[in-house]
């Protein structure tokens, strides 16, 4: 102790009572570190205090405030000692008191049994709105695209329109543009729609949603192919419209597969949202069984299901992004 | 007789002067070499002739056609008119026998068994016909510059422009290359090439000319040029080239 203050006061000064910000907040983390349940709090004094040591030394130009930093550790010590009991503590206690409430709500294995088929016949659904949606929104999406970097005086309307669209579709929460599409358009009457199933209403406000998303990856990946590949082909005679299909597309496609695996994901979940059309899709056929038997395990299946679905195709984005990386660095 | 006609051409890039009242002509069968620092201009006057970029002021007359941004004149020029640049731009995602054949297909309505039969002698004498189904990633630089060039000539040009087609490439692959141009030109190709090398400048030039900070300063046989310069840049200009040739 006595060290310390003899060090901290200096040659000069008088000594000084003051504790480096950094410190400070090491301790201040280190006594919250201390609450019942916290461990994260001691865990970042940890971090914090070797920082404000380094600090300290480095304006100082001494070795000091070295006491402030040995109590933020042991307190943050002891915090993450109080924290990690408790929470074992708690754990031990809801394993005694509340799982079986926890089991009734989300895991009953009787209503896992009942429920499984009637989910997986409204998955099914979300499976072919999720195939006949992406079909479509590749195709919408490019088009969107194209439009928006269509070049010179001939395009600008082009490029307006899909500018709108993209800016107003991706400022949407998707939800509204399903309610308004899939609701709204009904009740208008409108020749073309006016037969439209409801399901079919689902895939359109998909397709329009992704649509703006997809057109994004598109422009990225053909923004993306270097200019002079267009110089190139201009150069040998090839119309913007031939350099565009033989020469810039091709290899934009081949650098967004990536970016577009993500947008599958997004969208393959996204057919949940459709339930607010009131399609007997997984979500709903999963909400009426919930509503019947008074549990939520309906929806613990269809969460299963989409986790399935959408695992493979996280793993597979990965695979071809490193491959991706892989080959632009390597060659 | 003229074939390509350049007149008082002025070109800016925003507030950037970039060239200024360029005046130049060639003829056909003429080999002429754009020697100046870099930035002095070189390339773009390369792409203004070909349309890549839009020229503010003057005019450019290739075989009496007039150089404009119209699309259509664009697209029918280009047939005659090829470019080989620095960074050979060939197409990644298509083989060597697709990067020459593409333009044959699809420009001049060659069927493929056409355009491959357009596209063989010339693989077959830069001796990659051979290598005709690989992508360009598996070709060394030299190998990819030559397929670059015969995609230029697929189409049968009535002028070829060269924009330093050697700077990208190890030395010892510069020759393989300038062999290939110096053949071209005693076969009587048209070409207007920019260069750093002035060896091959004074070897095939019929004419050379000294582009300095955006203006045509200089123009002359490659005699006149490298013993005679007569303007005080083009002496710095060679003496730095030729100094640096030593180091
Ligand atoms: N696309 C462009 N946009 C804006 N400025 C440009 C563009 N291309 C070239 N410039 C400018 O024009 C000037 C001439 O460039 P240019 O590439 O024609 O020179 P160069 O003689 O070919 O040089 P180098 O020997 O380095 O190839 C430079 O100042 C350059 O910065
Ligand atoms: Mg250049």
């Amino acid at each position: 102790m006595n060290q310390i203050i003899g060090v901290e006061g200096g040659p000069t000064g008088p000594p000084s009572m003051r504790i480096h910000p950094r410190a400070r907040l090491a301790l201040g983390l280190s006594v919250l570190g201390c609450v019942p349940l916290l461990v994260l709090p001691g865990i970042a004094a940890f971090a914090v205090a070797s920082d404000a040591e380094r600090r300290i030394w480095a304006s100082e130009g001494a070795y000091t405030g070295h006491d402030q930093i040995r109590t933020a550790r042991r307190l943050a010590r002891i915090g993450i000692g109080i924290g990690l009991a408790t929470l074992v503590a708690f754990l031990i206690f809801t394993q005694r008191h509340g799982i079986g409430t926890v089991r009734e709500v989300f895991f009953k294995p009787e209503f896992l049994r009942g429920s499984f088929p009637k989910v997986l016949k409204g998955f099914w659904l979300n499976v072919q709105i999720f195939f006949i949606a992406e079909a479509l929104v590749l195709v919408w999406g490019l088009v969107l695209a194209i439009f928006r970097i269509a070049p010179g005086r001939l395009g600008a309307p082009l490029r307006w329109f899909a500018t709108a669209y993209i800016d107003i579709v991706r400022g949407l929460p998707a939800i509204l543009t399903i309610v308004l599409i899939g609701l709204g358009l009904p009740l208008v009457e409108l020749p073309l729609f006016k037969d439209f199933t409801d399901f079919q209403f689902a895939i359109l406000a998909l397709t329009i949603v992704y649509g703006a998303y997809v057109a994004e990856v598109y422009r990225s990946g053909i923004e993306g192919v270097h200019w002079s590949q267009t110089a190139a082909a201009r150069s040998l005679g090839l119309s913007y419209g031939q350099t565009m299909q033989h020469v810039i597309v091709p290899q934009a496609v081949r650098r967004i597969v990536p970016p577009l695996l993500n947008d599958w994901i997004g969208l393959q979940k996204d057919t949940a949202l459709v339930n607010v059309l009131g399609t007997l899709e997984g979500f709903n056929l999963a909400r009426n069984y919930n509503s019947n038997h008074s549990t939520l395990t309906a929806t613990t299946v269809l969460g299963f299901c989409y986790v399935v679905v959408t695992i493979p195709l996280a793993r597979l984005t990965d695979t071809l992004l490193k491959r991706d990386q892989r080959r632009t660095t390597g060659g | 007789m003229t074939f390509l006609e350049v007149r008082d051409v002025e070109k800016y890039f925003g507030t950037n002067h970039v060239l200024k009242g360029i005046t130049l002509d060639v003829d056909e069968h003429q080999v002429i070499c754009l020697i100046g620092a870099s930035g002095s201009g070189k390339s773009t006057l390369l792409r203004c002739i070909n349309g890549l970029e839009a020229i503010q002021a003057g005019s450019i007359t290739i075989d009496d056609l007039e150089v404009t941004q119209e699309e259509s004149r664009l697209n029918f020029l280009r047939r005659y008119v090829g470019i080989v640049f620095q960074s050979f731009n060939l197409f990644p995602h298509k083989t060597v026998l697709e990067n020459v054949t593409l333009a044959p297909r699809k420009v001049l309505m060659k069927s493929r068994e056409e355009a491959e039969a357009i596209a063989e002698p010339w693989l077959t004498r830069i001796g990659l016909w051979e290598k005709r189904n690989d992508y360009p990633d598996r070709l060394s630089g030299g190998q990819q510059q030559r397929v670059a060039i015969a995609r230029a000539l697929s189409m049968q040009p009535k002028l070829l422009l060269l924009d330093e087609i050697t700077s990208a490439l190890d030395p010892e692959l510069v020759g393989e290359v300038l062999t290939m141009v110096q053949e071209l030109a005693a076969e009587g190709m048209t070409m207007l090439l920019a260069t750093h090398e002035m060896g091959f400048a004074r070897d095939c030039a019929s004419s050379v000319v000294f582009l300095h900070q955006g203006v045509l300063l200089e123009q002359g046989t490659p005699d006149q040029i490298f013993t005679n310069p007569t303007c005080e840049p083009t002496q710095q200009f060679l003496k730095r080239v030729i100094e640096a040739k030593r180091i």
